[in-house]
């Protein structure tokens, strides 16, 4: 209806989102987002994880089909129904993960897509490269099987690619994750030959150092939905600070809706206290696919909350397993009330009072086709009292899940309910019910509300603080900032398997964090 | 033992092992083209009943061998049908799938094979051979290799054509490509199902004409459970051969000399239990797969049903 409102913006825009919603089950992974992308452009795309960046994309690439809102093409509304007919449309993207097929050459992956009777046309195509590749600055061995490429060469290839079919607009989505420091300047200067000469380039990236040296527009999406945008206007008159400061304050700023945003007061300073977790050096090898953790110090008294903040997969996981004993660590030393329990099993630490409440919720928090009662006690089976002799007492274990069924009102039909058919609020009430258990005295929580509807959400953070308050140590990992902003008297950041930093959580908390969080100094 | 070596027994033994060679090979090339398209086809066995029984049906009522042939490459194509509609386009299991229609079709054909023509198996006239000129004149040599019913020639054939259409044409690449990296497939604009359908199809047409020539030319009468693992034996094919048809042909080849082997040493009375010597062809899978099978590189998607966006 609107799309002649003003005509002189519409005109410039190669594609228009218009309300576009998408929904997943449980979640909106975008919400009434409204952008424009212009020929000439670099178009920022900045987000967390989970911002809703790659559903964007889907849909733009024709993976996906909004559930709302219309996405307009050259000002024309256009339902793009395949990956071809985006194509055809002149969208080329070039996606997170690599997608040639590792078995054929460069030029074999670039005739990919022809009609199927024809032979590949590979001098034409030659012609055709020469031609790019020469105006671009590029090199592209034609001849080379893909898989013996770097991932630089991968994407310029992609990028190759998308040219080839003629594309005006060109999505890269996450596209220096995998680049070396070098490859993603030469990416930056391929953008900007590439802009020049007329395309349009959507970026997505979640590092804000990028945005800033890359865009010419930004916008900033948070939680599914667009927060901001700074347009190119705006982008020229400010200085580099100023943007960063404001690009800082969208993403991380307080929203007017949070109604959970009441700060926990944070505590007369326990320095007095002898620390219950002491953690000094700890290492951890990194793996071909996961980092790993280097050289990771902290402690918690007791009752206090230490949080970890950071953008997901910069190894929150690793160290959450490696203090529960769920993963070797390559050196240092995890003191439990003073005593070293590096050394120790998972199940020794747990007897200790290190407790462990995964993310992983079903898979390896609970057996899903096991009754909720026999979740509860998964981590003493085969103990005295429930067992005994090597036999289950139905009995008592009945009566104490009923107890804590009632003590943390989780919502199950009966105590023979596979937990696997519980909501995930209920799953993790049973959870917490599990390792707060008594003897805890250290408890690691790994993104207790990812997932959670808002009452669940709520209701899980209370228990939190309460167990802080009984004088437990309590270690949150979490990547929603708000979270932890409203929980911990410390956060810590996590990048890259290493914590560059710990602020106390008292006014500027915020915008330090999130300036950590995104590769700057506090 | 003059028996054993003679020219004429010879001849005969390599005539043997090109006409058991001849399904093996038809086999091995169709499930080669599936596999390279990311189906894994099981049910290979049970289309190859369906081209042997629908093609000896087909050739016994209109008289023509290759009005047969044609039934049966239909027949075979009709299971595939079933097979992409099932594997390819709902996604379901492709191993479970394809034992289920090898075994659904060994009951199939038995039981249409009862109510046609009750106890009796009915024979076929034997084919007429396609004599090379010159050729076939050379001693030994010529009657075994050059004295084939045409289809023969056009299955060797098929080797250098399916060569060419995997190395040298778009439908290659494609085909490759959805056995590879489907995704990468679907995002250049080619839709990853039609490709793995046309592949499965292509299968099933050429197991059904393997099936058929089975029946028709090597048997001449259909028998119930006639392939007897040929189509197992293709699955075996496909995967030593590396995506290369010429090394089906010559796995076909030493796999028929077996079998023909077999038939041979039980012709010539040779004192050996016949259970032991019908193991011949298996035995010679497992001495193939022992030497050859960890060099044996499969599409990283074999067997994955693909999904547009699936994480």
């Amino acid at each position: 209806m609107s799309s002649r409102a003003s005509p002189s913006a519409e005109a410039r825009d190669i594609v228009a989102l218009e309300g576009v919603t998408k929904r997943f089950p449980g979640i909106v992974a975008n919400d009434a987002i409204d952008l424009s992308i212009r020929p000439g452009e670099v178009h920022v795309l900045l987000g967390e994880n989970g911002a809703g960046k790659s559903t964007l994309i889907g849909m733009l690439s024709g993976l996906q089909q909004p559930d709302e809102g219309r996405i307009l093409v050259d000002g024309r509304p256009v339902p793009i129904t395949s990956p071809r007919h985006a194509l055809a449309l002149g969208i080329g993207t070039v996606f997170q993960h690599m997608m040639l097929v590792p078995t054929l050459t460069v030029a074999e992956n670039l005739a990919l897509g022809g009609p199927w009777w024809q032979r590949p046309r590979t001098g034409e195509l030659e012609a055709h490269v020469a031609e790019i590749t020469r105006s671009l600055g590029i090199s592209v061995k034609l001849q080379a099987r893909v898989a013996e490429l770097s991932l630089g060469e991968q994407q310029q290839v992609e990028i190759l690619r998308a040219l080839l079919r003629n594309s005006r607009l060109l999505i890269l989505d996450e596209s220096t994750s995998m680049l070396t420091p070098k490859g993603i300047d030469e990416l930056g200067a391929l953008m900007r030959r590439l802009v020049e000469k007329g395309l349009a380039i959507v970026f997505i990236t979640h590092k804000l150092k990028e945005a800033v040296a890359f865009g010419d527009r930004i916008s900033v999406l948070k939680l599914g939905r667009k927060v901001g945008e700074i347009p190119p206007e705006r982008f020229r008159s400010l200085g580099e600070e100023e943007i960063i400061a404001e690009i800082v304050a969208l993403m991380f700023g307080r929203q007017n809706d949070e109604s959970d945003t009441k700060e926990r007061p944070v505590g007369a300073t326990r320095t007095g206290i002898a620390p219950s977790l002491q953690v000094t050096d700890l290492t951890v090898a990194a793996t071909d696919n996961e980092p790993g953790l280097s050289s990771i110090s902290f402690d918690i008294r007791p009752g206090e909350i230490l949080g970890i903040a950071g953008i997901d997969g910069n190894g929150q996981k690793q160290l959450a397993e490696a203090l529960a004993g769920q993963r070797v660590a390559a050196g240092g030393s995890i003191r439990l009330e003073g005593t070293d329990v590096a050394a120790l099993s998972v199940g020794e630490r747990r007897r200790r009072g290190l407790r462990y409440l995964t993310d992983d919720r079903l898979g390896e928090g609970t057996v899903g086709t096991f009754p909720v009662s026999i979740n509860f006690f998964l981590k003493q089976v085969g103990q005295a009292p429930l067992w005994r002799g090597g036999l289950e007492r139905r009995g008592e274990i009945d009566k104490r899940a009923a107890d804590l069924v009632r003590e943390y009102d989780v919502r199950t039909p009966s105590l023979r309910t596979p937990i696997a058919r519980l909501s995930g609020g209920n799953i993790q009430k049973v959870l917490l019910a599990r390792e707060l258990a008594e003897g805890a005295k250290v408890v690691i929580f790994n993104k207790p509300t990812y997932g959670l509807d808002l009452a669940n959400t709520l209701a899980s953070r209370q228990r939190i603080r309460d167990t802080a308050a009984r004088g437990l140590a309590v270690l949150l990992i979490s990547t929603d900032l708000e979270e932890l902003l409203s929980m911990c008297d410390r956060i810590a950041v996590i990048a890259d398997g290493a914590l560059v930093g710990t602020v106390d959580n008292v006014d500027d908390a915020r915008t330090k964090v999130g300036r950590l969080m995104i590769g700057l100094a506090a | 033992m003059n028996g054993l070596f003679s020219e004429v027994f010879l001849s005969a033994l390599l005539f043997g092992a090109v006409t058991a060679a001849v399904p093996l090979l038809l086999a091995g090339l169709g499930e080669q083209m599936s596999e390279k398209a990311g189906v894994l086809n099981i049910g290979i066995e049970g289309m190859m009943l369906a081209g042997a029984y629908l093609g000896f049906v087909g050739a016994f009522y209109s008289e023509s061998l290759w009005l047969g042939f044609l039934t049966g490459a239909a027949g075979g194509a009709a299971v595939a049908a079933l097979m992409a509609l099932l594997c390819v386009r709902l996604g379901l299991n492709q191993i479970v799938i394809g034992i289920a229609l090898t075994l659904g079709l060994e009951g199939l054909t038995a039981l249409l094979h009862h109510f046609q023509f009750s106890r009796s198996y009915p024979r076929l006239p034997a084919a007429d051979p396609t004599v090379i000129p010159l050729l076939a004149d050379i001693p030994v040599i010529g009657p075994a290799f050059f004295r084939h019913h045409l289809l023969v020639y056009l299955a060797v054939l098929l080797v250098v054509v399916m060569s060419y259409l995997y190395r040298r044409t778009q439908l290659g690449l494609n085909l490759q490509a959805a056995g590879d990296k489907p995704a990468a497939l679907d995002v250049a604009g080619i839709d990853v199902i039609r490709t793995r359908t046309i592949a499965v199809l292509t299968t099933g047409a050429l197991a059904g004409l393997g099936g058929a020539y089975l029946a028709n030319v090597g048997a001449g009468l259909f028998i119930p459970f006639i392939t007897n693992g040929a189509g197992f034996l293709g699955i075996v094919l496909a995967m030593l051969a590396r995506g290369r048809p010429v090394w089906v042909l010559f796995g076909a080849l030493l796999f028929g000399a077996c079998l023909s082997l077999t038939t041979a040493m039980q012709v010539a009375g040779i004192n050996i239990p016949t259970d032991v010597i019908q193991m011949l062809p298996f035995l010679a899978v497992m001495i193939m797969l022992v030497l050859f099978g960890r060099q044996a590189s499969l599409p990283a998607a074999l067997g994955i049903p693909y999904e547009r966006g699936a994480r």
